[in-house]
């Protein structure tokens, strides 16, 4: 379904809510007989709808069609960089960092410098590189920058250029905001409509408690897609193609990332159904679908590339 | 030569006349002497500033910071929405609706994390720990150039 009739449905549908608590609140007042003290003039027709719905009761009722209609669009930067962190704090329950400062190091320099040249340089607390103490090949981005990449997957490249291209896929699919397209509509419109409620940026504790119920549910929503169900095929070959045009940028050859995904194709041949493989298409079907866009061809590494390359992850690539 | 100065005025004027207020949407903006990641930074502006801001080029806004300095801001670190850092400031006052204002501060935030920090239900430690690598620009330039990378002659 695409975003634009869901859109309508979610007008439509916070239309017939509102008109259906109209009714009820109708209904109620005249059965009581007189309105309270507070009451206004909510909308008035021929004979039909009249006075009726206290200022607060309107104001609510607004509150929530408008929440209703809000989407992940509407999460701003600020929130957008909560999510991540508790996103890659979840996912550190389940992979222990590795605690490499030349490797981490190295990941940042290669990672922001190649962050520099995305359609989003910026997020609200930046890009942020992480290796993970794991043999699986994998790597995930969480909202707002925090990109995590196993030692599996780093030994699964062969030279600087193949990392930069896994490394331009995360950052894409940052750009593209996919983790957050993951979070469930209902979540956020809980969310929006306590977020409208609020007087004061400091949530009361009932508030705080049912936001931070949502919260969880949106941060669990994304650490699902990124562990388990994966981004939609067409998130990811859209992550790839943006992939590629980043590395284009940075000046990185643009054949790496078919190399990359060719030699991802043959080690994930023995890994079928974990990691990577259990969350992205298959890396053939992905070259095959990038081939068109290549313009570089194949090449031998860079040696300078390469001698840092190999120096910074020495130890990783030789499975230490 | 003339006629180079005579462009960039008309560019600067036309610019002017499209300028509007922006506000910044990152922790840390950098006003940049020239449109580019790589620029030199003239001015650094916190999460709310408003900017004045001209005609867009190529995903980098020319700006005018609050205090009069003047440089380049790329699209992804600004907002069309005015930022009303609480309920109550000027924003509010002045008229500007919730729908038109991002409200900094609320929903999910910095209260939201401490609740799940203060229930351990979440361990933070690694997170601030990968935080806090930072990258200069200068450092990003020496990688790209030792690396023969031309992306870094833009």
């Amino acid at each position: 379904m695409n975003e634009r009739r869901m859109k309508r449905i979610s007008s439509v549908t916070a239309g017939v809510v509102l008109m259906a608590i109209l009714s009820v609140g109708l209904s109620s007042s005249r059965s009581e007989g007189k309105p309270p003290a507070d009451t206004v003039i909510a909308r008035r027709t021929g004979g039909g709808i009249g006075r009726i719905l206290s200022g607060d009761q309107v104001d609510s009722i607004l509150r929530g069609a408008k929440a209703v209609q809000k989407t992940w669009e509407n999460l701003t930067p600020e929130q957008e960089y909560y999510i991540g962190r508790a996103v890659a704090a979840q996912v550190f329950q389940m992979y222990r960092p590795l605690d490499r400062p030349a490797a981490n190091a190295y990941l940042n320099l290669l990672g922001q410098s190649l962050a520099v040249f995305s359609g989003r340089p910026e997020t609200f607390g930046g890009y942020h590189f992480l290796l993970l103490d794991s043999d699986e090949i994998n790597a995930f981005a969480a909202p707002g920058g925090l990109i995590l990449v196993t030692r599996g997957m780093v030994r699964c490249c062969e030279n600087e250029d193949e990392l930069a291209a896994v490394v331009a896929h995360e950052i894409c699919h940052v750009e593209k905001k996919h983790g957050l397209k993951a979070i469930k509509q209902g979540r956020l419109t809980e969310a929006f409509t306590i977020i409208a409620a609020e007087s004061t940026a400091q949530a009361g504790n009932k508030e705080l408690a049912a936001l931070t119920r949502e919260f969880e549910g949106s941060v669990g929503d994304v650490v699902k897609t990124l562990t388990t169900s994966g981004y939609s095929r067409d998130q990811e070959r859209e992550a790839d193609a943006a992939a590629v045009q980043l590395l284009r940028r940075a000046g990185y050859p643009d054949h790496a990332m078919i190399a990359m995904l060719q030699r991802m194709d043959k080690r994930l041949a023995d890994a079928r159904g974990l990691g990577f493989a259990k969350t992205h298409p298959s890396a053939r079907s992905r070259a095959d679908a990038l081939r068109k866009m290549i313009k570089d061809p194949e090449s031998t590494p860079d040696p300078d590339r390469q001698q840092r390359f190999s120096a910074a992850l020495q130890p990783i690539l030789a499975g230490k | 030569m003339k006629i180079k100065v005579f462009a960039v005025l008309l560019a600067v004027c036309a610019g002017v006349a499209l300028a509007g207020p922006m506000s910044v949407q990152v922790r840390n903006g950098k006003v940049r002497a020239t449109p580019s990641q790589l620029g030199a930074v003239v001015a650094s502006v916190d999460y709310g500033a408003k900017v004045e801001a001209g005609t867009p080029e190529m995903g980098w806004y020319p700006v005018t910071t609050a205090d009069g300095k003047t440089g380049w801001l790329h699209e992804s670190a600004l907002s069309k929405k005015p930022i009303a850092m609480r309920s109550g400031t000027t924003d509010a006052a002045t008229g500007a609706s919730s729908d038109e204002v991002a409200l900094a501060g609320k929903g999910f935030n910095e209260q939201v994390e401490a609740k799940l920090r203060s229930e351990g239900k979440l361990d933070y430690t690694w997170v601030d720990r990968m935080s806090a690598f930072k990258v200069d620009a200068n450092e990003i330039s020496r990688f790209l150039k030792e690396g023969h990378l031309p992306g870094g002659d833009q």
